[in-house]
């Protein structure tokens, strides 16, 4: 008799630690100053947003609790994981003459830089975004973005970096790093993006 | 009657369908691994290939890591995911156009710990990106943020 209330015992822990479930825990990190930021998390009809750096929110299957978590836990809990999380991809701007897909002589320059990120990362892939000012409509600008970015392909192509690295996107007139009114021959937005990743 | 309407507009939902298909052409391209250390292991297919560092990922792999192992992938629209060691990390869904930066991501974090930062999807919409756990879903407002599923 005291063997089996011994056997229902256990049984029943069992069953209540199977019922918990798996524990779950998310934590929000600080982002680069300005930027908005939070997670949302839902579990059925329960939420608990999270929107302060270090905000965190623990789970079972039955409740949902927020508590606040520190850089010094996530780095004890995440810290394999944080360590494995690629470089962020690396920005240039390079630009164009007017209406025309050649890039301006300082912009030269930049290639070299951006030769040079490459040369740093063990697998690098390569994006390169065209833009235009908003002289022109949609359809001439997405053209016209579009053969920028081949241009920048094809000229480091020509420094050895393999075409199937590149990918290349024609963005028109749609975000303009200057803003302006439709139709303004600005230098700033004939711009080609280049994200080495 | 129901013809002369039913063709222009049939030939018309092909017209929608064609654009929706030719917006999101990167379909086997969702991301690469661009770090790995340990046992890494991508399920796809039914196939468990090595999850070597410049492995291509596509929707619907599922990564997962043993014991002494950890991975971070660049997704196409620069969110990075990286997980800890016992993980099993499944992209369920990876939709996007480069040109409007609209789409769709789903990710499953079934075991072990993830970090992630959101890319140009959740900064675009906040609704268009998000990460589930065996309890809940979490969305991301253009974050970086860790997530643990204890066994």
């Amino acid at each position: 008799m005291t063997r089996l209330a011994r056997w229902i015992a256990i049984l029943v822990a069992v069953l209540v630690a199977g019922c918990a479930g798996p524990k779950e825990t998310i934590v929000l990190l600080p982002s680069p100053a300005g930027q908005e930021t939070a997670v949302t998390v839902t579990q059925g009809t329960r939420q608990v947003v999270l929107a302060q750096p270090y905000a965190g929110a623990r789970l079972s299957r039955s409740s949902a609790e927020a508590f606040p978590s520190n850089a010094q836990e996530v780095q004890v809990r995440y810290g394999s994981a944080l360590a494995a999380q690629p470089l962020p991809p690396a920005r240039f701007t390079l630009f164009f003459v007017e209406g025309k897909d050649e890039f301006t002589d300082e912009s030269k320059l930049i290639v070299d830089s951006v030769f040079a990120e490459i040369a740093k990362r063990p697998i690098p892939d390569v994006i390169v975004i065209g833009h235009t000012d908003s002289v022109g409509n949609d359809a001439a600008n997405d053209v016209l973005s579009r053969q920028r970015a081949e241009v920048v392909r094809a000229a480091f192509a020509a420094r050895g970096l393999a075409a199937d690295k590149v990918v290349t996107v024609g963005r028109g007139k749609r975000e303009l790093a200057v803003p302006t009114g439709d139709g303004v021959a600005e230098p700033r937005n004939r711009r080609v993006e280049i994200l080495v990743r | 009657m129901t013809k002369t309407f039913s063709r222009p507009l049939g030939r018309g939902l092909a017209v929608v369908a064609a654009a929706l298909w030719l917006s999101f052409p990167a379909l086997a391209d969702v991301g690469q691994i661009k770090v790995a250390t340990g046992q890494v292991f991508v399920d796809r297919k039914g196939q468990s290939l090595p999850g070597r560092v410049g492995l291509v990922l596509e929707a619907d792999d599922v990564l997962r890591t043993g014991a002494d192992g950890s991975v971070g992938i660049t997704m196409r629209d620069n969110s990075l995911l990286s997980a800890g060691p016992n993980s099993i990390l499944s992209l369920e869904r990876f939709e996007f156009d480069a040109t409007t930066g609209d789409g769709r991501f789903d990710a499953r974090l079934q075991r072990g710990t993830l970090a992630v930062t959101s890319g140009r999807i959740a900064k675009k919409s906040p609704q268009a990106m998000t990460v589930r756990t065996p309890s809940a879903v979490l969305g991301v407002r253009g974050t970086e943020f860790v997530v643990a599923v204890d066994d």
